[in-house]
This record gives structure tokens, C-alpha cells and sequence, in this order.
């Protein structure tokens, strides 16, 4: 099986060894306490919380993604924990910054929380909810809270739809024309942005599936843009 | 799929334009539009006919000759056997390449090629012809292979790696074994069309055994000493087929092997077994077209891999199962992947579009057993020398039965798009 916990893990030494640890907490509970109120019309934590409109938040940290009995996921993160990806602080962190980056069909109508601190505060509400934080990294919120969006340079290249109409034939052998999405996640009309920031999710490890990181592991810039440029207008 | 909007193309794309190499122009012989042949409307030939359809837009005209009217794919026949699938689900029909792409699609032999006069003679007594052939017709099997067998044999011991009523042929027999009876395969020698087909297809037969006739035996006669994902079927066999299954590689006489399709009986290595059921897959070569053509070299058509052209005349591609390559390994996969390639290096010396570098990827999805998917995979890119493997990927023995279930899923997936690739 793939394990990105791994990579998570690799990634967050590497960067505590580089950085000095300023406090001991991944954020301030209190603040993210406040800040749960935008979730808790759909999720609950604590004591007898089920599942709403989106499953119960219990145990977050370390559970396998889409892996909550009885709550129906997208396709989309079902798959992923499928293939392996364990909620960790890292991966929850992408994933509130922009859910539909991170996996495209969610359920979870969230726009995203681009300010870091504020996601680190709302994690570490959330961490009281789970039993076992031994993944969750206790050096500062710098160290843990790393950058994921990708380099603002790498998302203005225009890309050429002409060049991403041919190596979009690659795509094609497995990912629908018709956009349908069984099996395999359809591709067609992704928004061009997204389209970029989960390719550079694939290359750099942090989504599972091995096809996926193999085939953009080989693409350069240029052509992750030049294919998000097509598939947003493809129909 | 189509364009509904275009990009204006900033400055940071020139990135890309640069590394694309310029073509120059060809015009057609003669006048009117150029025209393209491709004979076989299998996995590389249907893509390759569709894809310069589809992005020529007109300026060329295709003509795609397959005899059948139904392609049965192979990819899939094995499950099929095993109840996975029905053969209708199987089948596929020509009738959108000529009614949505304009391709001209005859059913009919293609049974002589004049490279000098570029024509190609077809069984029904027309000649067609062309700025640029394609050839995709598969593979033929190498008379004498296998000792005792040949053609003529294949309703008695069939090969079905070629499916349609091949399949139907093995599927029966093997439900009609008597009870505790005797299943034998023998294996082809390397190259050969699917690498883990005769592999997967073992795991099927076993799967139908195990629930309809769990006594029942099965011995696999193989030349090879290992064979394509060959940990995970053998963990795989031993998980769910424990002790039905007997592989006698290259290293204990697995070559060595006579058949005697009057008496049903398969000789390994001086050892005479009597059997119920043989699947004879014999050593396989590009299909006979190929060698008519005069452009093979050995069993197979060697090409350039970065336009799929042959070594031998330029104006002809030959894709698929029937090239000699590189590292690819022979799959539908493969053979859509480089009629993209071939497409688009015809479009260009027709029409002048542009010629980006080649890119090449395979995944081959194997089942095992309900819900126990594996794959295999790798990208590979085009040297002057060969298509050249750049990475890869393969399944692990002992994931969960989630994550297999997930592979599985996955080749239902792929199956669905690579024959709307395929067939529009
Ligand atoms: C049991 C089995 C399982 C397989 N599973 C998979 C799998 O899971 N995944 C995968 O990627 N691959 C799989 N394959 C391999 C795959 O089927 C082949 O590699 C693929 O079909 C090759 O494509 P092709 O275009 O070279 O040949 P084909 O698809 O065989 O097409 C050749 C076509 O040419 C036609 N033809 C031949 N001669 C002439 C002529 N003279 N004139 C006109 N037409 C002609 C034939 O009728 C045929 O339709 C499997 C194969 C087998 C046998």
C-alpha cells in the first residue's frame, strides 16, 4: 500500500529540524473554538456526536479518509482512503485551505481558510476530539502549518491549449470523455486553477495513488498548465 | 470532447512551443485531400483512426479496413470467462467512428501492400490509396510453435487470445469439465501480446473452478522461468486457490512440450498427462500483413519511436502488438497510447499541425479474484534507439482488500474509457 504518511512525516522533520520551535502547540483551541461555528451546522465533535450532513469529527486525526461507518463520501475521498491517505495535520491543513483542490468531487460545500493561523487554531480545537495525536506535530505552528499553496508564479502560467490537447490524449485512455465517474474520477471542465494545485499535489506525494504520481511526476509546469488550460474548457 | 473556447497563449507557454520540434509540410501526392489507410480496427488502429478524424478536422481523409463487424476486445475476455462481465459488454461496433468522425470504414482483408505505388489490395478485389498506411493488425501465431498444434486444432484446444468466439469456446469447455478433471495451458514465450494475459486468465479459470468444480486441477506448461507480476498471482493463488494450481516454469521442462489434440493429451518434459481442457498459446508474431508488406525483421515491425513510423519505409506506422519498440510491453494500452503518438506524426507531415515530443504510459490492470485487482505500470518516453521505460509502479503483495477492491474498480474505469477512446 502507499503510505503518504510517510511523505507527511518526512516533511514535517525535515522542516522542524530547519525551523526553531516557538511554542508547543500546533494553535490556539480557543480561537478555533470560535471558528468551529462555521462547521457545526454540518459536523459534530464530543460526546454522542453522529454523523449530519458531514461526518462526525471524533477521531479525526490518524482516522482513514472516507473511512467513517454509515456516513456516504464522495467518490472521490472514499478513493483516496482507499489508497491509503490517513488524516494527519498536514493533510486536514490542505484540505480545509481548499477541500476542492484536495479532492474534487467533496461533498463539503467549503470554500476553503486561506489564513494558516486560523487553520491552525480550528486544528487545534479539533485535536481535543481525538484520542491519539501522535501524529500531530508538536513544534510551531510555522513547522506545521507549511506552505501548501503552490508558488503563485507556477499558477499564472498561461497555459497552451493546443499543447494540453495533445497530452490530454494520455488522460483519455483511462479518465472518461464523457466525464462520467465510475471507477475513475471524471476530468472534464475542472476549473484550470484546482486542475494545477492537485497535479502539484500529485507530484510532490502529497495525494496518494500511484498512477497519478507517476504520470504528473513527469509533466513539467508548462504542461500541467497547458492540460489545465484544455481540460477547464473541454466539454 | 471539443475546444469551446481558446486560450490566448501568454507568454509563459512559449516554454512549451519550444520544445516541440517544427514538421515540415507534405503535401499530398497527387491532388485532393491526403489520404490515410489504417488497416486493423483493433486498440492501435480504431485510436489511431479516430484521433486523426477527430484532429484533422476534415483535411484528411481516413479509411479504416477490419474485417469484423464486432471488435471483441481481449482486455476483459478473461473476466468475461469468469462470469465478470457479459460478451455483449465486450463487443464493440465501428458504427460511430464512420457516423460522428466522417471515417471510412470498410469491412473487408487487406491482403497486399505496394509500398512503391503506395496501394493496398483488399480481399473483396478493391485497392486503396495512400499519402500514409497505418498498421495495426495484431499478432498471428508462429507456425510450429507448439508440437502437435496448429490452426486447425483451435476448436479442440483453443488459444482464445483472440476473443470473441474463441473466448466462448474456452469459457464452455471449462464449465463442461467432469468433476476433479484436468485444465492445461501452454504458455507463449516472451514477446507476447499481454504479459500477465495468460496469468489473469489462469486466476478466472480457477475462479470458475473453485466455485463449480473445486476437485478440478490446473497445470500451466510455461517456457518462462518468471512471468509478469508474477509475486502477486502466485500470493494470489495460494490465498484463494490453494493447491489447484500447478506452474511448471522453464527450469523444470515447462518448454519442453508436445499436445496430441485427438487424444487430449499435453506431454511436458517426457511426461504424458491426460486433460479435459488445453489452452494452447502459442509463440506469437506481428500479424501476416506485416511480413507482406515486407516490412518485418524476424517476427516483428521494427519503428521509429518518435512517430511509430517503420524502419523500413517511412511512409508507414505500424502500432501496437505487430511493433518491435522498445520497452512497452504489448497491451491495448500500449497500443493506444502510441496510436496518439503515430496520429499525431501523421497530421503533421500531412497537414503541417504541429509535432510535439512523444509521450508513452501502460498500466495493466490483472484480476485475481472477486474484488482483488493488481496493476502494473510504467511511462516511457522515445530515444532514437527505443521507447525507453522512464518510471514505474506495481502493486504490493499483502495491501488491503479495500485498496484491491479499489484497483479493481479502477480497471472497470479504465475499461470504460479506453473504448470510448477507442471507438468515440
Ligand atoms: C486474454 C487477454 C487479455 C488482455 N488483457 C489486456 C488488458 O487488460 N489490458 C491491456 O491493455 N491489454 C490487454 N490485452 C492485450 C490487448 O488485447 C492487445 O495488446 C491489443 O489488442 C493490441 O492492439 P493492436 O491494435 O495491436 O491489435 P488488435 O487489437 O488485435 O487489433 C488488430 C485488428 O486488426 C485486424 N486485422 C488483422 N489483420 C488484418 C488485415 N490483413 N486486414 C485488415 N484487418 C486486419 C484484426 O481483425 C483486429 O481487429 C489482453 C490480451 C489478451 C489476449
Amino acid at each position: 500500500m502507499f503510505r503518504i504518511r510517510n511523505a507527511a512525516i518526512g516533511l514535517t522533520v525535515a522542516l522542524c529540524a530547519a525551523t526553531p520551535s516557538f511554542s508547543n502547540e500546533i494553535g490556539n483551541a480557543a480561537e478555533g473554538e470560535k471558528l468551529w461555528k462555521e462547521c457545526k451546522s454540518c459536523h459534530a465533535v464530543g460526546k454522542d456526536a453522529k454523523n449530519r450532513v458531514g461526518p462526525h469529527l471524533n477521531g479525526i486525526f490518524g482516522r482513514r479518509a472516507g473511512a467513517e461507518e454509515g456516513f456516504k463520501y464522495s467518490k472521490g475521498l472514499a478513493r483516496m482512503g482507499k489508497d491509503g491517505l490517513v488524516w494527519e495535520f498536514d493533510l486536514l491543513d490542505r484540505y480545509i485551505e481548499n477541500p476542492k483542490a484536495f479532492a474534487s468531487d467533496t461533498r463539503m460545500s467549503y470554500k476553503g481558510l486561506k489564513d494558516e493561523k486560523k487553520r491552525a487554531d480550528l486544528l487545534a480545537f479539533l485535536r481535543r476530539y481525538s484520542d491519539n495525536p501522535g501524529d500531530i506535530p508538536e513544534a510551531a505552528p510555522t513547522a506545521a502549518g507549511t506552505d501548501h499553496s503552490v508558488d503563485p508564479d507556477i499558477l499564472a502560467i498561461q497555459g497552451d491549449p493546443e499543447y494540453g490537447e495533445y497530452l490530454s490524449s494520455e488522460c483519455t485512455s483511462c479518465h472518461q470523455l464523457s466525464g462520467d465517474n465510475d471507477g475513475i474520477p471524471g476530468i472534464i471542465g475542472w476549473p484550470a486553477e484546482d486542475f494545477v494545485i492537485a497535479m502539484h499535489a500529485y507530484k510532490d506525494k502529497f495525494r496518494p495513488h500511484p498512477v497519478m504520481q507517476m504520470m504528473a511526476g513527469r509533466l513539467s509546469n508548462d504542461e500541467i498548465a497547458a492540460l489545465a488550460a484544455y481540460f477547464e474548457v473541454a466539454e | 470532447m471539443k475546444l469551446n473556447r481558446r486560450l490566448f497563449m501568454g507568454g509563459a507557454a512559449a516554454g512549451a512551443a519550444a520544445t516541440t520540434l517544427s514538421a515540415p509540410m507534405v503535401h499530398a501526392a497527387g491532388h485532393g485531400k491526403p489520404k490515410v489507410v489504417v488497416i486493423g480496427g483493433g486498440a492501435g488502429g480504431a485510436t489511431a483512426a479516430r484521433y486523426i478524424a477527430k484532429d484533422s478536422k476534415g483535411e484528411i481523409e481516413v479509411t479504416l479496413v477490419e474485417p469484423t463487424r464486432s471488435y471483441y476486445t481481449c482486455f476483459f475476455s478473461n473476466l468475461y470467462m469468469a462470469g465478470f462481465t457479459e460478451l455483449g459488454s465486450i463487443a464493440h461496433s465501428y458504427g460511430k467512428l464512420a457516423s460522428e468522425y466522417g471515417i471510412n470504414v470498410v469491412h473487408d482483408w487487406a491482403i497486399d501492400i505496394n509500398r512503391e505505388a503506395r496501394t493496398v489490395s483488399l480481399a473483396g478485389g478493391a485497392m486503396l490509396n495512400y499519402d500514409r498506411l497505418v498498421l495495426s493488425p495484431g499478432i498471428d501465431f508462429v507456425d510450429g510453435a507448439v508440437e502437435g498444434w496448429d490452426i486447425s486444432h483451435q476448436n479442440a484446444m483453443p488459444h482464445a487470445y483472440k476473443a470473441g468466439s474463441q473466448s466462448e469456446l474456452l469459457k464452455a469447455q471449462v464449465e463442461a469439465m467432469p468433476e476433479g478433471g484436468t485444465f492445461a495451458m501452454v504458455a507463449p514465450p516472451n514477446p507476447f501480446r499481454c504479459p500477465p494475459g495468460p496469468y489473469e486468465r489462469i486466476s478466472m479459470i480457477a475462479h470458475i473452478l473453485k466455485e463449480k468444480n473445486p476437485t478440478a486441477k490446473i497445470i500451466i506448461a510455461d517456457p518462462k522461468e518468471k512471468f509478469s507480476k508474477m509475486a502477486l498471482f502466485q500470493d494470489g493463488w495460494s490465498r484463494h486457490y490453494d493447491g489447484m494450481i500447478d506452474w511448471i516454469g522453464g527450469d523444470f521442462g515447462g518448454g519442453n512440450v508436445s499436445v496430441n489434440p485427438h487424444d487430449m493429451t499435453v506431454t511436458i518434459d517426457g511426461e504424458e498427462n491426460k486433460v479435459d481442457v488445453c489452452n494452447v498459446i502459442p509463440a506469437m508474431k506481428a500479424g501476416k500483413i506485416c511480413d507482406m508488406a515486407g516490412i518485418t525483421e524476424g517476427n516483428w515491425a521494427p519503428v521509429n519511436p518518435h512517430t511509430m513510423q517503420s524502419r523500413v519505409d517511412e511512409n508507414i506506422h505500424v502500432l501496437g502488438d505487430a511493433s518491435s519498440q522498445g520497452d512497452m510491453p504489448k497491451s491495448g494500452f500500449s497500443a493506444n497510447s502510441q496510436a496518439k503518438v503515430a496520429a499525431m506524426a501523421v497530421r503533421s507531415a500531412l497537414t503541417g499541425s504541429k509535432l510535439f515530443p512523444a509521450k508513452f504510459t501502460n498500466t495493466c490492470w490483472s484480476l485475481i479474484d472477486t474484488n482483488d485487482g493488481v496493476k502494473v505500470g510504467a511511462s516511457y518516453e522515445a530515444t532514437d534507439e527505443k521507447i525507453a521505460k522512464v518510471d514505474g509502479f506495481i502493486s504490493k503483495v499483502g495491501e488491503d482488500a479495500e485498496l484491491r477492491q479499489a484497483t479493481y474498480e479502477e480497471s472497470v474505469g479504465w475499461y470504460a474509457g479506453i473504448t470510448s477512446d477507442m471507438f468515440g
